[in-house]
């Protein structure tokens, strides 16, 4: 209540992004998304950089910021924080989400199949094999 | 009685290099690809900011390319090779190579600077313990260099760099099949690939 009536217009923007990120994760299908993830093997793998950076440890990270990987100017001063939402965003298309991005891709474009890579990415990031 | 899948795997690259080199008339349209790396068709009004994404597009695929170089390598000297499989890997390893020089072209075709390798890659090398690993771990990077090309082709300002980007695809998908052929796998699982 306290921060809803001092802050009105940032608790609706945060529970506006929560609701966002559930309606994003519940009807995600993770196996499909470990389908999806194919595309991303060429470049990427969880546990270590590649052409690409490596995906553990991904959600909450600043873009650009993984230890030891070289990033594009682009990615590097982008801010982006990675989150479902921000991941969705991107993946559609990387190029037209981040002038400038070293990531080659065309981008996700079916949404459910998005919503699934995303999924994947979100729990893999977060599993054992990424234990800091 | 069966082939053993090396044997199987050293004759199908051998008949794989016998036929393309029958068939090169054939061919003019990837090697017409490749030549236009060389730059002779880069247009010249294209716009700084496409030319300068079409760079950082091959760059990435010059990494990926100078990965599978370094993990051919990493294949060779394991010592869990039979000598046919070797010969096969080396070939392939040389397509890769063959890959990064043109690709570098293009790049200084366009004003750019091609990367190097990486000084050091990290790859699985706890895993790999026998033949089949080796093969499994090529197969892989393989099968992920088509979908890496199969998503650049798209974003290529540049019409001629998709063009020479799908020769080199197919290259990619043709090792994928041997090195699944190799393994008891369907060398083609599907109809479409993504």
């Amino acid at each position: 209540m306290f921060f809803r009536r001092k802050f009105p217009g940032q608790a609706t923007l945060l529970l506006t992004l929560l609701i966002c990120e559930s309606v994003l994760a519940a009807d995600a299908d993770r196996e499909a998304g470990k389908l999806a993830y194919n595309q991303c093997i060429g470049c990427h793998s969880f546990a270590y950089h590649r052409t690409g950076p490596k995906h553990c440890n991904l959600i909450g990270r600043i873009a650009g910021t993984a230890k030891n990987f070289e990033y594009s100017d682009a990615m590097h001063i982008s801010r982006v924080v990675w989150s479902r939402e921000t991941l969705n965003d991107f993946l559609a298309s990387p190029l037209t989400y981040m002038p400038g991005t070293s990531m080659g891709f065309i981008g996700v474009k079916n949404s459910d199949q998005r919503m699934n890579l995303v999924e994947y990415l979100v729990h893999q990031s977060e599993s054992d094999q990424c234990d800091p | 009685m069966s082939k053993q899948p090396s044997k199987l795997l050293f004759e199908t690259f051998i008949n794989s290099r016998r036929n393309f080199i029958q068939k090169a008339g054939g061919l003019s349209m990837s090697a017409a690809a490749i030549g236009l790396l060389s730059g002779t068709s880069i247009n010249a009004f294209a716009g700084e900011k496409a030319v300068a994404q079409d760079v950082r597009i091959l760059n990435t695929a010059i990494g990926a390319e100078h990965e599978a170089v370094a993990a051919y390598q990493l294949g060779a000297e394991s010592g869990l090779l039979e000598p046919d499989v070797l010969k096969v890997a080396v070939g392939f390893q040389g397509h890769h190579k063959e890959h990064i020089d043109a690709l570098s072209k293009a790049i200084r075709s366009l004003g750019g600077e091609a990367d190097d390798a990486k000084s050091n890659y990290q790859f699985p090398v706890e895993k790999l313990k026998k033949q089949r690993d080796v093969l499994a771990f090529a197969a892989g990077l393989e099968r992920g260099a088509v979908s890496a090309y199969a998503n650049a082709i798209p974003v290529f300002d540049n019409r001629d760099l998709s063009l020479a980007a799908a020769s080199i695809l197919a290259d990619e998908a043709m090792h994928w099949a041997v090195l699944r052929s190799a393994l008891g796998l369907d060398p083609v699982p599907g109809a479409f690939f993504s």
